[in-house]
């Protein structure tokens, strides 16, 4: 009896000691191909990145130089463009969460409907995006008929709405009930109460869940493939075909020739850090709460 | 100067709670009226039937009048309208914790669209010595944000905002529960100094403050107002067994 | 009045995502009609057979043949794969997260887990291309060649590196992340009562880790992994970079192949006609209802385990 417990224990602290063996054995294998990643994009990026990335235009296939300012440009066109479409309504459908909707099956369905529309591929909305902009020769949104700016810059607004949606009404139900009764009992209308009061006081988590949407859609590339379309060439008009930066280290990282290689890890580097620095940026503020110095 | 409070056949719901019933009084002008009561009571719903605050939950709902000077609150007048008049102060010190000690006091004013700067100025200024914080705070009204403030200083921050919309009414929902001893008595002071302007209403379940600031108290049990009379009458000779049961310590 | 205007338009912004969904399916079906009335059903799962090589033609835009199969085939594959590797590792990352890691490691280890969450797809693909693969056609596969090539799953006959498996890899690192903290965040949940009622009864720990903690939050764990699979099937970049893209289907695993996201990558921007444009988009369709399925399931079920007590199906 004595001998066959002891052996129990003993089989027991050794699955003890085998779980957490896998447990630490799969945290290293998770962290292991982001170092990988990291140090190759740093090493292979810095070392082709220079003065050329950011001042010119890509050369013709084949000859060596060149570099992607076009498509920086261009990154920064389509990104104003979601922005503008992306930004107002996200936080406008938030707002309405958080302050109007809440517990109504109005803002719930919104809520699920918001975390489901943010599953779809970025793919499908490229399609969609092509369908109701780039193929129709008549319609009541301008620019259509071709490709363009504009369609890729809807694609990716699309896409930033469900994520600007959901961190504006997490973080106005992170601003104390209080705050919103001070507000009321001044005798201030709802609207000026939510703007300049709720509004106001979440604002870093607000501008950073926006940052971070923005992030998010600075690196699509697929949505792009068949609205943007890419262009070797400069231009900043929403109504015609507009480079941008992961769209070219896509077409680079395929093509044959070694100096384009060069010049997908650069632009990777590139893209990576502005959205580490996004993503550090929001774990930063998160962390340290939407109320400075409220208790 | 402050107006009188007229309340007629009050009844209020949450959700399917009848937290209030058939409330009938009149609060005088320019006097502290206490409620007390066991907590539960009413008393808290109450005091936010007068400036419309209860009606702020979705579940909640109101019945009868409130006339504050000749003002039906619940029928010549919206809500953002009357919470202009009639000034408030929560149990927990609630200063905006984005904006400074001075935008804090000038918010009410700015929000209802007030810019001139020399106005503003002396608003803050007068609010802020009506509440017995100038001193401590002058060197940084701008510098430092409401949240930095002590307890007691918050909720003294708080007074200052609600009078610098200069109401007719404060009420006071346990404005000293959270605070100290110190703080606490520096609030009391304060409500005496008030009485003069402002007709005071104050919710407190310590029987010795009501006695200390009032000049009129109310006894509230279950939704309903046992007794309300001159506060010497209330704690020495109170005419309901209920309200003799409550501030001799029996329940509550 | 300014307060109901504002509230209105705060309402607008908020519908404004329905109308989204609805725009972009009805876009869909509306694209897809072409190929839809042609093909039906059959469209996803029967191919033509070349009368010349007797082979089934999957997939031939100059005849006007189209089906689905070896999209819907190699999506399906490269996901199962992605999630057989990801799965094991994600819960395990979970488990060392909220039990077992060292307060100090917890916030940069879950830093480095968000990191992994926001790399673009086409930065992933690119690391693919030209360390991945040559890594698996060096090392990896020659291995599983040696070892399991009598299955017939392992076949040698595609030396390029490329193909389903090189996409389960890839696939199986973008989901990880996504997987893991979900599956974190249900184990968060799951109260400490729970965890000191097994340790008292003189569990180890990790048989209180399985007691309490997983059974507990299992539900939510199979949500976290259904929504790491909405992500795989309609992964895109990473994928079409390291496929091989050929429209066919194969049992090898080690073979070139198709996913629906890819052929609409590779093939949309320059369709050879309407049969072939509507063809693709009725595979962006397809994906759209598929992913709206899995993420509505997923979503219900770790909502189910967050919201309130621990589910309690024993």
């Amino acid at each position: 009896m004595r001998s066959e417990r002891k052996v129990w224990s003993r089989i027991r602290t050794l699955t003890d000691g085998a779980a957490t063996g896998l447990a630490v054995l799969s945290t290293v294998l998770v962290v292991a191909p982001l170092v990988a990643i990291f140090v190759y994009l740093i090493y292979k990026g810095a070392s082709s990145l220079s003065l050329d990335f950011f001042t010119k235009i890509p050369k013709p296939e084949g000859e060596s130089g060149g570099g992607m300012a076009n498509a920086i440009v261009g990154s920064a066109v389509l990104l104003a463009v979601s922005s503008a479409i992306g930004i107002p309504i996200g936080i406008g459908g938030g707002i309405f969460l958080a302050e109007f909707g809440r517990g109504t099956k109005l803002a719930n369905a919104i809520r699920f409907t918001a975390d489901v529309l943010n599953g779809v591929p970025s793919i499908v909305m490229g399609v969609a995006a092509y369908a109701l902009i780039v193929s129709p020769q008549k319609s009541f949104l301008p620019f259509t008929g071709h490709f363009s700016a504009f369609s890729g810059g809807v694609a990716l607004g699309i896409m930033m709405i469900p994520t600007v949606c959901r961190t504006t009404e997490e973080m106005l139900l992170m601003v104390p009930n209080a705050v919103r009764e001070a507000a009321l009992a001044l005798g201030v209308p709802n609207w000026r109460s939510v703007l300049s009061i709720t509004v106001k006081t979440a604002s870093p988590g607000i501008i950073t869940g926006c940052m971070l949407a923005f992030a998010r859609v600075a690196g699509e590339t697929a949505p792009l493939l068949f609205t943007a379309l890419g262009n070797q060439f400069w231009s900043t008009s929403l109504n015609e075909p507009i480079a941008a930066l992961p769209l070219q280290i896509y077409v680079y990282a395929i093509s044959p020739y070694d100096d384009q290689h060069r010049l997908a890890w650069a632009g990777a580097l590139v893209l990576i850090v502005l959205i580490v620095a996004a993503v550090a940026l929001v774990r930063y503020v998160t962390s340290r709460g939407v109320l400075k110095g409220a208790s | 100067m402050g107006v009188g409070i007229e309340v007629i056949n009050l009844n209020a719901w949450y959700g399917t709670n009848h937290t209030l019933q058939d409330i009938n009084l009149h609060i005088p002008a320019n006097q502290a009226t206490a409620l007390i009561g066991p907590s539960g009571c009413g008393k808290s719903t109450f005091v936010r039937c007068l400036n419309r605050m209860h009606e702020t939950n979705p579940i909640a709902r109101v019945t009868g009048t409130v006339r504050i000077g000749d003002l039906d609150i619940y029928e010549d007048a919206k809500p953002v309208q009357i919470r202009r008049r009639v000034g408030m102060v929560f149990q927990r010190p609630n200063p905006f914790p984005t904006m400074s000690i001075y935008d804090n006091v000038a918010s009410g004013l700015k929000l209802n669209g007030y810019t001139n700067r020399r106005v503003l100025d002396e608003i803050v200024e007068r609010s802020l010595k009506n509440s017995a914080l100038w001193e401590e705070v002058k060197d940084d009204l701008k510098k430092k944000s409401g949240a930095s403030l002590s307890g007691g200083q918050q909720q003294r921050l708080c007074i200052a905002r609600a009078l610098a919309v200069d109401p007719e009414v404060l009420l006071m929902d346990e404005p000293a529960s959270a605070l100290d001893p110190v703080s606490t008595s520096k609030i009391e002071d304060l409500i005496f100094e008030l009485k003069s302007q402002y007709t005071i209403v104050i919710v407190t379940h310590n029987m010795q403050q009501a006695a200390r600031v009032a000049e009129k108290t109310g006894f509230f049990l279950n939704g309903r107002m046992v007794e309300f009379d001159s506060t010497h009458k209330i704690f020495t000779n109170p005419s309901d067994k209920r309200t003799e049961d409550y501030i001799t310590g029996r329940f509550g | 009045m300014a307060d109901k205007g504002f509230e209105w338009l705060m309402v607008l912004c908020a519908l404004s995502i329905f109308a989204i969904v609805v725009l972009i399916a009805s876009e869909l079906v509306k694209g897809s009609n072409l190929s839809w009335n042609q093909f039906g059903f059959d469209f996803f799962y029967k191919s033509v057979i070349d009368s010349y090589t007797k082979l089934p033609n999957y997939w031939d835009p100059v005849n006007g043949h189209f089906s689905a199969l070896p999209f819907v085939y190699g999506t399906l594959v490269s996901s199962f794969l992605g999630l057989l590797m990801a799965v094991p590792l994600a819960v395990g990352l979970a488990v060392f997260l909220t039990e077992m890691c060292p307060p100090v490691l917890r916030g940069p280890l879950a830093f480095i887990t968000e990191l992994l969450a926001a790399i673009p797809s086409v930065i992933y693909g690119l690391w693919a291309v030209f360390v991945l693969v040559p890594l698996l056609r060096e090392y990896v596969n020659p291995m599983l060649i040696k070892l399991f090539g009598w299955t017939g799953f392992f076949g040698d006959d595609n030396p390029s590196g490329l193909g389903y498996f090189a996409a389960g890899v890839i696939l199986a690192i973008m989901i990880l992340p996504i997987i893991s903290s979900l599956t974190r965040e249900v184990m968060t949940a799951v109260p400490n009562s729970q965890r000191e009622a097994a340790l008292a009864l003189g569990a180890t720990r990790w048989e209180m880790i399985w007691i309490s903690v997983i059974r507990n939050a299992r539900i939510g764990i199979v949500g976290a992994i259904i929504l790491g699979l909405g992500r795989a099937l309609g992964e895109t970049m990473a994928v079409t970079m390291v496929i091989g893209n050929s429209p066919g289907i194969y049992r090898s695993l080690l073979a070139n192949g198709t996913t629906m996201a890819s052929v609409i990558a590779n093939e949309y921007a320059e369709a050879s006609n309407d049969l072939h444009r509507s063809a693709l988009t009725e595979i962006g369709l397809a994906l759209f209802f598929v992913t709206i399925i899995v993420n509505a399931a997923a979503r219900l079920l770790v909502w189910a385990v967050t919201r309130g007590a621990p589910a309690r199906v024993q």
